[in-house]
């Protein structure tokens, strides 16, 4: 008897403003499923360790989470329509050591970023082509691209490390706007950008169309081929924008950059409670992931903790984090 | 389809009954789910149980097999009050019940299935020999064509029912409910199912058979009972039962205008023109016309191609040859997009798999076909599409509580009008129908056949593929008749004939040829 098919609801059940702000209710929930443990991990650093509360550190924390959040932001939209993308780090790596090969080129240093990013882009198309057009599993492709992609990064490279003491756009890397690291503007104004796309045009909407029923989605008329191609390119693009940054910050690039850094972004992903199956899942929830990661990273860093023993506890933290989500929406439901 | 199945064993000799249920209650968070419901059984009929979704029937039968405990009333068996408080008590008591998922174990043979966790043995070891002989025997005394040492994801799914069926009878149960047990057969698998009935009524087992469909009840039931609402509403022996009536005791209102399509004498120009379409495997070339305001009914057995024509014209799959003509203009249609794009629309016929996104909101749902029309250099405004939305929330008469309620948390009823709001919204020409009602009650039924014809007077042209015969001849103002990939017939009501069952049944099952020949 859960369905009470017959009789109408009471009218006032129907007022669009009370369901407007029960969404927003909603909504809240969900992304502060892990607010609370960012929270908490926050305040236990501050007990234990006086330099961790701090503006500088706060700001630092930022700087240091700003390229997993990119990755993790273009990861969301992957695996919002059931996808997963592995090649990121791999791609990473090429775009860096392209951009700085371009920047060292006399004429065409100022085509350093554009080539990165194309190159970016075009990796992430590339995936998404295999994907979309051959009907191939996302896991098999990212896979093997994550592979090969690695090995053309140390190709390119010529086996060692590239640098260039007069990069042009070391500004990225080392500048601040305002009281923010350039980094951390870059960071947030994707996750703003990604965010706007999710949630306000008909392609976010389509992105979660896709995850939620594939089948579906083809028969309302939506080209499910094009959608996947975005978010493989999406994908690609931040990748792309990753070794921008990464390298500015270096002033060089190796192929060995971004070796894993796919690891942190799908944890942050996952942490932020967005569905492995597609369909389910926030870009601000994604943000409060990679935030938990960095902070992590550097309240362990801080306590002077052995590399080693910060994996494991690293690794802890996320099943005890999503176990806890899950377990709170199950009550929910 | 099932309609020459009479009940072969009259019942006015029925003594006392095996099961009696008495002033039963249920609560689920304070909202009444049973109230004061009572049901009276006897040895050896079927008893049909009906009522619309959420009338209470599963929670009823829930309580009867010891998955729910009442919260008042009595359970009597043979005339003695008998505690059910677990499914172990309902199983000593003789009560079985064949949920619609079927509860079996795909990979293991059929004869361990049926001895699943009353496994015989002897000392230490099983006692395969044993377990095979007595699965052999309670098989045979259900006419099954299968063997205790196949495995059971080799069989059909009516033989899976039939192994369920198997276990019961092993546990010596009087007592079978069965919850829509043919909602997934087909019609040749749904009348050895029949027979199964027939014989387990012959050897003196009770059933109690719960459907939507009427023809089935019409055909197997000795006595219907009906809940509507939680409550007991009465119960019809065999001789006084009519369409009619049960409609009225389960809707709560007269229903005379069941399908209140009026089958115009004119309708308007030809608007679709398929020509010769095929996909080179399940539709043979194929020709068809629609006109405008015109609702054409695609019947045709499971399997005879009636989906697949219906999505090739739609662009869901590729086709080999043929042409798709709307309004004398040949359309290039690759992809379902296109087909949208000039009007054409398709509601398919599994809504979960095929047609929501069930996750997503109602508003969402009914909007995605429409977005861009609310949408400005690909910015929603979601404003506009809440209004959208709610209108056709009031068009369809769809009960939610709100617009941002998931569609999973929707009944199927509602579910399937969400789907047709969406379709509705692209202001269709051509509107493909599969499946309309399937899976939904009778009050959503009667409100979607509402809907479809009110498209039709609008001028919607409308071409309707159902396997429910009644929905078929009510609706249609045409009927074509699908046979391994072939449109074999074509049924008018010109001059105000009528279309019968028969008829169409004729044209489906070939029957047709073979007089003819």
């Amino acid at each position: 008897m859960s369905q009470t098919d017959i009789r109408p609801l009471p009218r006032s059940d129907r007022n669009p403003a009370k369901s407007r702000q029960q969404r927003g209710v909603k909504e809240f929930l969900q992304v502060a499923g892990i607010l609370p443990i960012l929270v908490l991990i926050c305040i236990l650093f501050s007990v234990l360790s006086p330099n961790f509360p701090t503006t500088g550190n706060a700001v630092n924390i930022l700087r240091q989470a700003s390229i997993n959040i990119v990755l993790a932001t273009g990861m969301t939209f992957v695996i919002l329509t059931g996808g997963i993308d592995l090649s990121v780090g791999s791609v990473l790596g090429v775009s860096a050591v392209v951009a700085v090969l371009v920047s060292l080129i006399p004429a065409l240093g100022w085509a350093a970023i554009p080539a990165a990013l194309l190159t970016g882009l075009l990796l992430g198309l590339l995936n998404g082509a295999l994907i979309a057009l051959l009907d191939l599993p996302p896991f098999i492709v990212t896979l093997g691209t994550l592979t090969a992609l690695r090995g053309s990064a140390y190709l390119v490279a010529n086996g060692t490390t590239v640098i260039n003491r007069d990069l042009n756009f070391a500004w990225i890397g080392n500048n601040y706007l305002g009281p923010f690291p350039w980094l951390v503007v870059i960071a947030l104004l994707t996750v703003l950008a990604s965010w706007f796309i999710l949630k306000r045009t008909v392609l976010g909407v389509q992105i979660y169309a896709v995850g939620g029923n594939q089948r579906a989605a083809r028969l309302t008329g939506i080209k499910v081929n094009r959608i996947l191609l975005f978010v493989y390119g999406a994908s690609g693009l931040l990748a792309g924008l990753c070794g921008i940054m990464s390298a500015s910050r270096l002033y060089s690039a190796t192929g060995l950059l971004g070796n894993g850094y796919e690891l942190d972004a799908i944890a942050a992903v996952i942490l932020g409670g967005t569905s492995f199956t597609g369909g389910i899942g926030t870009i601000s929830g994604t943000l409060l992931g990679a935030l938990i990661i960095a902070v992590l990273n550097n309240g362990l860093t801080l306590l002077n903790m052995s590399y080693f023993w910060q994996l494991v506890v690293k690794g802890l933290v996320i099943i005890a984090a999503v176990t806890i989500d899950r377990l709170r929406q199950r009550r929910n439901r | 389809m099932t309609a020459h199945l009479q009940p072969s064993v009259p019942h006015s000799s029925i003594a006392t009954p095996v099961l009696e249920m008495r002033g039963i209650k249920k609560s689920f968070y304070g909202v009444p789910a049973l109230q004061n419901v009572d049901l009276t059984i006897y040895l050896g009929e079927v008893h049909a149980l009906m009522g619309e979704n959420g009338a209470g029937k599963s929670t009823l039968m829930k309580i009867l097999a010891g998955a729910y405990v009442a919260d008042e009333g009595e359970i009597r068996i043979d005339g003695q009050p008998t505690r059910i408080s677990n499914p172990a008590e309902a199983r000593q008591a003789g009560i079985t019940l064949i949920y619609q998922e079927l509860n079996v174990a795909p990979n293991l043979t059929v004869a361990e299935n049926i001895f699943m966790g009353s496994e015989l043995s002897r000392g230490q070891w099983l006692d395969r020999d044993r377990m095979v002989r007595e699965a052999e025997r309670v098989l045979s005394s259900l006419g099954a064509s299968f063997t205790p040492q196949d495995i059971v994801s080799s069989l059909s799914i009516a033989e899976q029912q039939q192994v369920e069926i198997a276990r019961a009878l092993k546990d010596s149960s009087r007592i079978l409910v069965m919850d829509e047990p043919t909602a997934a057969l087909s019609d040749r698998e749904t009348e050895r199912l029949f027979e199964v009935i027939h014989r387990l009524r012959t050897d003196g087992i009770a059933i109690v058979y719960i459907s939507h469909r009427m023809e089935e009840v019409y055909a197997l039931a000795n006595r219907v009972s009906v809940l509507r609402d939680g409550q007991y509403i009465g119960s019809l022996p065999r001789d006084e039962l009519s369409a009619d009536r049960l409609v009225q005791m389960m809707v709560g209102r007269q229903m005379q205008d069941f399908y209140t399509h009026h089958h115009p004498a004119q309708f308007g120009p030809v608007v679709l023109q398929v020509r010769n379409i095929s996909d080179g495997r399940k539709v043979k070339p194929t020709s068809l016309e629609l006109r405008a305001g015109e609702i054409v009914g695609l019947a045709g057995l499971v399997g005879a191609g009636r989906t697949e024509l219906s999505r090739l014209i739609f662009g869901a799959d590729p086709k080999t040859s043929g042409e798709v003509i709307l309004n004398g203009k040949l359309l290039h249609i690759g992809s379902p997009g296109d087909a949208i794009a000039v009007g054409i629309g398709y509601v398919p016929e599994d809504r979960k798999d095929q047609g929501l996104f069930l996750e997503m909101s109602a508003r969402k749902n009914i909007a995605l076909n429409t977005l861009q029309e609310d949408a400005r250099m690909g910015i929603v405004n979601w404003r506009a599409v809440g209004r959208t939305a709610s209108t056709a929330v009031e068009n369809f008469n769809i009960r939610l509580a709100n617009l941002e309620i998931r569609a999973v948390d929707l009944s199927g009823g509602n579910q399937q009008k969400l789907l047709l709001a969406r379709w509705l919204a692209i202001k269709p020409k051509v509107l493909l129908l599969d499946e309309p009602t399937r899976g939904v009650d009778i009050g959503a039924k009667s409100e979607i056949y509402r809907i479809i014809s009110e498209m039709a007077e609008r001028g919607v042209a409308i071409l309707m593929v159902s396997s429910e015969l009644p929905e078929v001849i009510g609706l249609s103002d045409r009927i074509l008749v699908m046979r391994e990939g072939q449109l074999v017939g074509e049924l008018n009501r010109t001059n105000g004939k009528t279309i019968t069952q028969e008829d169409i049944m004729t044209y489906a099952t070939g029957a047709a040829e073979v007089t003819t020949s």
